[in-house]
């Protein structure tokens, strides 16, 4: 296990795509108490964002835990440090899968048919990812 | 006198003159001195209750008189000895630098900095930094008024 | 035309080191008005004051510039010297030669043309100074003490000692405030009534000591020294002078309200003294419930009085007074924990707050002593404390921590093991923090010898399942969820500034923070001073802190309040603003930039053709007026100016200095 949050691709990315800063926790684990879903997790919530503050990127590309949370958001309504505790699973999930998948295909990979669609289909996604 | 005048206003030697409020920058320049700090000669202190305390009017007439800078330093904000006179000065002293600079004057001939009694250093280092900014943008010829140097 | 000396200190070679004082003495000798110049070694020894002093009355100086240290250091010095020899003192003005130019330049080349730069200045400077007067200030010799707590009892105690009268204006009906409701005090666990209640009968007989019990401060004007305060004494409709507390009205009366005394949690009469140790031992009537005053009949308390108190035709009284200083010691209220809504709390009689709970130990209180269930009347076997119920908490609550909450939660973990050894505390934390004398062995006892189970972790829900409320949270050190079966749930919830706060700094001229507390003037070195000279803050109206603190504060405030009032005269700012009102427009900007309200606004009547003309004006009270000088600069007609800093003056130095060029 090494714990080290300098530089860590992980947070960095996690942060870009959430907005929120681990940093700002002091695991009050509030998030744990308030999950409905903390049975079947390997991680309680708070332990995700202390890895995430330790720079733990092994351990959480490894743990269920992203993959159980509902985004039902009750652990950001209870936080009282204001963090959207749900964002920040999800920026765990995309950034981990980014990891793993490698990209799927690049811009090269597409036909000149499907570049002009490209656009309409990105904002479409946009849409979804981002909209809440 | 007015050969010394005269010799100077060829432009050698710029002038700064600095508005410092009593109870933080003006302490601070104290402290600069009893640390034995340096800092060009150039800049010459006037001391003013508080930074609120500062007229535009001062600061024109300063460039009118040949001044090449003109810094004001107060307490930093939230520390004022007034309680509010350097949020006054802060909002005045922004709106009249862009004012300068409307007036097609260099807006940079003119700063503010917040310097607490304590930042002896920080008082030292402002003052060096704006004369060196004064030298390199050279002597104030666009508000110097000609007639004040005949009458002098 | 003026005439001026200048005098030169060499400071040993402080100066003399790297301004050369023979050039600098003749270039002075051509300043305008200037008609005498010297030099010393020491320009602040005796000798050197004799020097200056000597000039002046050999040659008829009428100002005098002085090139020395910083004007920070020795202006004091030299303008006592000048008054002595019969000049006033706001005619002589320094030239900062040492700190702002020997000090600070390496060699004479630098240093001499900077000098006369400096004293050509302040010669200029000094030309157009006026003699000034310090305004004299009156003292009031008397203290009020907003808010009858601890804090305000201790500062009207300590202030009484001294010598002076004080009043205590206290909102309840009786003093006592927030430790009246504590049964126990950490760390020592000395019951809180043993040894608050001599300290409020001890402040009820003071001869210094006037309590204005149910009563509220209406309006403040006026400065430190004469601060005129209006104060509201509400009707009690019992004549105080007359009742001698027996309580049979109280006993008799058939009409019932929840005591805001026990938090709610049991009923009072509408005739009351909040508890039993009130100070005064007086009640009063709370016309919202009483039945004479809403149905028009029953008057039983009137007809079973003994000495014939009571008196239903009372009415609110205006008490107008003058104080020399104030000080404010309002308290703190608990934050309403309902706003939690996983916590439950107001859905079910045995989830509590601190503050609650605590009335349960209370002999006097609604169980008598009795530690029960509010829903059942059995004992508790299992209690669960959850800390930071608003406190540490920047999205629904506070982003402070309310500091007592870890110590009095460990109290009474102690006392519930005390009173019932079957019962066993459980405590949700974030962070145990117990800095303070004795308080860390204090809560570790609670944890070691009392059984108390300290879970790193907070509460996500509390629901009632059967007879118990199941406590559903974690402990983050294990990373378990736990489930407690608990019998009585209790609150911390955040201490907080009162309400009404905000209202009341208005009213007497002194600001909040972002909470609603009263600022002091400075953080660290004046921690009971406010921006207003002569009001003060002492407890937890300032921010929240325990008994100890709080007794400190007061003792603080008092000394400074005792500081003032021993003042013969107070010395006022002699650089006040002045107002030329021939030129004032009457716009009153000056009004709004004024830090300390000391300008307002003035009709005055003008010859105007053949009649008079009435027209508004800016007018300064010098009294107040602490010459910052924020209304000269902002005034667009000029007619408002500094004295000692006037327009005129800061040009003349600007002028002199732009010479050079």
């Amino acid at each position: 296990m090494t714990a080290s949050n300098e530089g860590s691709r992980l947070i960095d990315e996690m942060k870009a795509q959430s907005g929120q800063d681990p940093a700002d926790c002091y695991q009050c684990a509030k998030c744990s108490a308030a999950c409905p879903v903390t049975a079947a997790m390997d991680l309680l919530p708070h332990q995700v964002i202390r890895y995430l503050q330790m720079g733990l990127e092994e351990e959480l590309s490894n743990s269920k835990t992203p993959w159980i949370c509902a985004s039902c958001f009750t652990c950001a309504a209870r936080c009282p440090r204001d963090l959207d505790l749900a964002r920040m699973m999800e920026g765990v999930r995309l950034t981990v899968l980014r990891k793993r998948e490698g990209n799927k295909f690049g811009p090269a990979d597409l036909t000149p048919e499907q570049l002009e669609k490209l656009p309409q289909q990105a904002l479409v996604s946009g849409f979804r990812k981002y909209n809440k | 006198m007015s050969t010394a005048v005269n010799e100077t206003s060829a432009g050698k030697e710029p002038l700064i003159v600095s508005f410092c409020c009593n109870w933080c920058s003006y302490a601070g320049g104290d402290l600069a001195g009893t640390s034995r700090m340096s800092y060009p000669a150039n800049v010459k202190v006037i001391r003013v209750p508080c930074s609120g305390r500062i007229n535009p009017m001062f600061i024109l007439r300063a460039f009118q008189r040949g001044a090449d800078g003109v810094l004001v330093a107060g307490c930093h904000p939230g520390d004022c000895h007034y309680s509010t006179g350097n949020y006054h000065g802060r909002r005045r002293l922004s709106a009249f630098k862009r004012l300068v600079e409307f007036a097609g004057f260099e807006p940079e001939r003119f700063e503010v900095r917040w310097i607490s009694s304590s930042e002896g250093d920080k008082f030292a280092e402002e003052m060096t930094a704006m004369t060196n900014k004064i030298k390199a943008l050279g002597p104030n010829r666009k508000m110097r008024d000609a007639r004040w140097q005949k009458i002098t | 035309m003026p005439r001026t000396g200048v005098f030169l200190c060499h400071c040993g070679s402080n100066i003399a080191g790297t301004v050369n004082i023979d050039q600098t003495i003749e270039a002075s000798r051509n300043f305008p008005g200037v008609v005498h110049v010297d030099e010393y070694r020491y320009l602040c020894s005796e000798m050197g004051q004799d020097i200056i002093k000597k000039a002046i009355e050999d040659n008829n100086l009428d100002r005098v510039v002085v090139g020395t240290c910083s004007p920070r250091m020795h202006e004091n010095t030299f303008r006592k010297a000048a008054a002595e020899a019969g000049l006033n003192p706001y005619l002589l003005e320094v030239a900062n030669i040492r700190e702002h130019c020997s000090w600070v330049h390496k060699d004479m080349e630098e240093g001499t043309p900077k000098a006369i730069a400096l004293l050509r200045a302040a010669a200029a400077k000094v030309a157009l100074n006026e003699a000034l007067e310090a305004p004299k200030l009156e003292v009031e010799k008397r203290a009020l003490v907003i808010g009858g707590g601890i804090a305000g009892i201790q500062a009207a105690l300590d202030i009484a000692e001294a010598g002076y009268p004080v009043d205590i204006v206290e909102r309840e009906p009786s003093i006592g405030g927030r430790m009246a409701q504590l049964e126990k005090t950490f760390p020592t666990l000395d019951c809180s009534a043993c040894i608050l209640t001599p300290k409020m009968v001890e402040a009820a007989q003071h001869p210094n000591i006037n309590l204005i019990t149910y009563a509220e401060v209406e309006e403040v004007n006026g400065f430190v020294g004469q601060f005129d305060v209006k104060i509201k004494q509400k009707a009690r409709y019992v004549d105080p002078v007359k009742c001698t507390g027996c309580g049979i009205c109280w006993e008799k009366c058939p009409a019932k309200a929840p005591s805001e005394f026990e938090m709610g949690l049991a009923k009072r009469k509408s005739i009351y003294v909040p508890f039993a140790q009130a100070v005064p031992m007086v009640p009063v009537i709370d016309k919202e419930t009483c039945l004479y005053f809403r149905k028009g009949r029953c008057q039983i308390c009137e007809k079973e009085c003994p000495p014939q108190a009571i008196d239903y035709e009372q009415q609110d009284e205006i008490i107008e007074r003058r104080y020399g200083a104030i000080v404010v010691a309002t308290g703190f209220d608990q934050m309403d924990p309902s706003i939690y809504g996983e916590y439950g709390y107001g859905q079910h009689p045995d989830i509590l707050t601190g503050l609650e709970f605590e009335r349960l130990f209370n002999a006097s209180g609604p169980t008598g002593g009795k530690v029960v269930r509010l829903s059942d009347g059995k004992p508790p076997k299992k209690v669960v404390f959850i800390q930071c119920v608003g406190s540490r908490d920047k999205a629904r609550g506070m982003n402070y921590c309310s500091k007592i909450c870890c110590m009095f939660t460990a109290k009474q973990a102690i006392l519930l093991k005390e009173k019932l050894p079957d019962a066993k505390s459980y405590v949700f934390y974030i962070d145990v923090r117990t800095a303070g004398k004795g308080y860390e062995e204090f809560q570790r006892r609670a944890a070691e010898e009392y059984d108390v189970a300290y879970l790193r972790g907070q509460v996500g829900k509390i629901f009632p399942e059967g007879d118990h409320l199941v406590v559903h949270g974690v402990d983050s050190l294990s990373g378990k969820v736990v489930d407690i079966k608990a019998d009585m749930v209790v609150l911390s919830a955040a201490s907080i500034a009162r309400a009404d706060a905000p209202e009341l700094g208005r009213k007497i001229g002194i600001n909040t923070d972002s909470y609603n507390f009263f600022n002091e003037a400075h953080p660290k070195l004046k921690p009971v001073e406010t921006h207003t000279a002569g009001i003060f803050i002492a407890g937890a109206c300032q921010t929240p802190k325990d008994i100890p603190d709080t007794v400190a504060q007061a003792s603080a405030a008092a000394v400074k309040a005792v500081g003032l009032l021993s003042k013969e005269m107070l010395q006022g700012e002699a650089c006040t603003a002045e107002v030329d009102e021939a030129e004032c427009s009457g716009c009153l900007h000056c009004v709004a930039v004024c830090p300390y309200t000391a300008i307002d606004a003035k009709e005055i009547e003008e010859r105007y053709g053949d009649g008079t003309l009435k027209r508004t004006v800016a007018e300064v009270n010098p009294a107040l007026c602490q010459g910052c000088g924020s209304c000269s600069a902002i005034c667009r007609s000029g007619s408002i100016n500094q004295k000692g800093f006037s327009n005129e003056q800061i040009l003349a130095e600007v002028d002199a200095i732009c010479l050079q060029r």
